[in-house]
């Protein structure tokens, strides 16, 4: 078998060991559905129970408030739709939110923020977009960019929303932050936080909405009206029993985790600079920063270079890496992100994603400085 | 490279392909991003290349360019109606996407030779390689890939060339891949059939209206859209009725004005031409010539600017292809002006 350079983890990272154990137990334990009323149902139940217990507090959240989906886009709708369901209004959110927060929000003709050019939304523009608006019933502004890492200072952004649109409810799109800040203090201002299990190595398909009690919000599933009422459908137990798990692992190691791949990071962008000067611009990342910007995340823009066919070069090398996110088809899409940046549809074009996780390496920045920087030079010089 | 529209002419070329043993890898092209009913570019489509990739157990990619299709062929596309002509969108993509944008990314990612599914043959000849038409002469796509050069031809692969379509469709369903009774493609892939091209055209340009005159300059109707009359139409020109039957035998675009005639009218003896490119050396004398993609061949000669028919030949819209062949080989191409 061909040997694997995975640098892809910001967008799906491999099952932790930890993980798969629960998950593979949960399900051989636990055959009854959670609703039901008998012992097998209330042994379920209880596993269910426990796995929400585990999440809300590794992120520093009353259990009550969480409400398992499957996964970051259901509870990023269930966010936005739920909230503009309930109480009507305008929903706002930053120019540089995934598809699962730009598309509901514009969907319903909502405003957006332009992003400043370190990726994130400055306190300056959100104050001046909101001023403009009235009846703002939901803001919403992504934790840590998908693309480029940027994290956003949400305490500041909060003091603006409570100032100039009092009533608005706070969301955050959190799928990719859990690994890279201190989320519980970082999002302890947002009423909605959006979190997935599939980023921090636990399945793909699990997920969950932090609610704040109180917090009045349509369900978007409906049916048996399980978790109280705000998505129907028979809860994944051995899925909760796995992302549970996950959320532990990583935040117990958070730190170190951060440190470490921090120094990885730095290393391949220093890397390529050195092997290709003035090709390579980092977009946002700054040696040594992992409070502005995710520990994980590479994102560089290398000028001249088309990332369709860079991307397709070293995945014949084995790298595995993204450029902007993936439509549905598998091509590559204009990033909506470095658009907010105000970054030239040219230059974008250029972009390459590499993203670290729980299993990267020394040796995976090693055998990456030895394949990119030849596919860039051969692109450059055909 | 093996281009796989996710039709089944591409999967069979990519299944032919690999068992003559070459190293295969299929890529499908997404061009357009709107709405699709018709066409190749459609999600659908590009899980129906994936899963046939799959089947053959080869790799499979898919390049956006829709950039480039929306500026090499949708731009044209409709300034082309803004103007009055009547253009074909898929010469222009065979012309800019496949055989110009996909052969250039096949070069730098080291592919020296790139297959299509298309009903045709690279036919060597001395002077270089020609285009000839395909087996299936009901499915023979020359036409619409007349503008191949020599240096294109020479990295060309074209694995039905010698098959009928009934023989693709066999081979497919022998190897059970799932696009083997798969509709064909028709119409332009970013025109759906639900809104049609004037809404297309509608939402990007002011569709203008137009009169209808006899040639001594009698108007006798009016048309809504100037943009979408094109020579020969007999329907939709507002016209009284009770005379013989008019065709329209000219439309001025800018001046809003269509012409229309006897079914004699129709009838020229000369097409002018631009932008005629000879594959390889120029021809003298009579030639066939075709000018739509499945038309009929008549006899001709080409000069600079235009085409004398040796006899009268219908008027062709200006915007369509007029191809030539010797002994069904293509020789040139140009587009018919007004």
């Amino acid at each position: 078998m061909e040997r694997e350079i995975y640098l892809d983890h910001a967008a799906s990272t491999p099952v932790r060991i930890e993980a798969r154990d629960e998950w593979m137990a949960a399900a051989e334990a636990h055959h009854a559905n959670p609703t039901g009323a008998h012992k097998a149902a209330r042994h379920a139940r209880r596993a269910l129970d426990d796995a929400r217990d585990a999440i809300a507090a590794a992120l520093g959240r009353p259990p009550a408030e969480v409400v398992f989906t499957s996964g970051g886009s259901e509870a990023d709708n269930l966010a936005i739709r739920g909230v503009l369901g309930a109480r009507g209004g305008v929903a706002v959110c930053s120019a540089g939110e995934h598809h699962a927060v730009l598309e509901p929000v514009e969907h319903a003709g909502g405003a957006t923020v332009a992003l400043d050019r370190t990726g994130r939304v400055a306190p300056d523009e959100l104050r001046r977009v909101l001023s403009d608006l009235d009846h703002v019933s939901v803001v919403s502004l992504i934790a840590v960019n998908n693309e480029t890492g940027a994290i956003n200072d949400l305490p500041a952004l909060a003091a603006v929303v409570r100032e100039t649109a009092p009533d608005a409810l706070l969301h955050t799109d959190a799928v990719q932050a859990v690994s890279w800040v201190d989320l519980g203090s970082l999002a302890a201002d947002f009423d909605l936080v959006s979190i997935t299990g599939h980023k921090l190595g636990g399945p793909i398909g699990t997920g969950a909405l932090f609610v704040r009690e109180g917090t009045v919000l349509d369900a978007q599933i409906l049916g048996g009206g399980q978790e109280r009422g705000r998505r129907a459908g028979t809860p994944d137990v051995a899925g909760a029993a796995a992302f549970a798990a996950a959320v532990e692992i990583t935040v117990r190691y958070r730190d170190e985790e951060i440190a470490r791949l921090g120094v990885l990071r730095d290393r391949l962008v220093a890397g390529l600079v050195e092997r290709l000067g003035d090709i390579v611009q980092p977009t946002v990342a700054t040696p040594g920063d992992v409070t502005n910007v995710a520990a994980s995340i590479a994102h560089v823009m290398l000028r001249g270079v088309e990332a369709e066919a860079l991307l397709f070069l070293l995945d014949s090398e084995g790298l595995r890496a993204s450029a902007a996110s993936s439509c549905s088809s598998g091509a590559q899409d204009p990033s909506p992100v470095l658009a907010a940046m105000g970054i030239d549809r040219e230059v974008a074009e250029g972009s390459l994603r590499l993203s670290l996780g729980h299993t990267s390496t020394e040796a995976d920045i090693d055998a990456a400085l030895e394949i990119i920087p030849p596919a860039v030079e051969r692109l450059l010089h055909h | 490279m093996v281009m796989m529209s996710g039709g089944v002419d591409s999967s069979v070329a990519a299944a032919l392909l690999q068992q003559a043993g070459h190293a295969v890898v299929g890529v499908t092209m997404k061009l357009w991003g709107g709405p699709s009913d018709t066409g190749c570019c459609a999600v659908s489509d590009v899980d129906d290349a994936r899963r046939v990739a799959d089947r053959l157990g080869i790799e499979h990619h898919v390049f956006n360019f829709g950039d480039d299709f929306e500026r090499d062929v949708v731009a044209p596309y409709v300034a082309d109606h803004a103007a009055g002509l009547t253009p074909n969108p898929c010469i222009e993509c065979n012309r800019h996407l496949k055989f110009d944008r996909l052969f250039r990314r096949a070069d730098v990612l080291g592919f020296g030779t790139v297959a299509t599914g298309h009903h045709a043959r690279v036919v060597s000849t001395r002077d270089g390689p020609r285009l000839g038409r395909g087996a299936d002469a009901a499915k023979d796509q020359s036409y619409v890939l007349h503008m191949l050069d020599q240096t294109v031809l020479s990295r060309l692969i074209l694995p039905l060339g010698d098959l009928t379509k009934a023989d693709v469709r066999r081979i497919a369903a022998d190897l059970d891949l799932r696009t083997a009774h798969k509709p064909e493609s028709q119409d332009v892939c970013f025109i759906t059939n639900e809104h049609g091209r004037r809404a297309f055209l509608g939402d990007r340009i002011p569709l203008k209206s137009a009169r209808v005159v006899e040639q001594d300059g009698t108007e006798v109707g009016s048309v809504e859209s100037v943009e979408l009359v094109t020579i020969g139409q007999r329907k939709g020109l507002g016209l009284a009725g009770g005379t013989d039957p008019r065709y329209v035998i000219d439309v001025d675009a800018p001046a809003g004005t269509v012409t229309v005639g006897e079914k004699a009218d129709l009838v020229t003896s000369s097409t002018p031409l631009a932008n005629w490119d000879w594959t390889g050396a120029a021809f003298d004398g009579e030639l066939d010539l075709q000018c739509s993609a499945h038309g009929t061949v008549e006899r001709g000669t080409v000069r600079s600017g235009g085409v004398d028919w040796s006899s009268p030949h219908r008027r062709i819209a200006p915007g369509q292809s007029v191809v030539a062949y010797v002994d069904g080989l293509v020789v040139g191409g140009g587009i018919a002006t007004r």
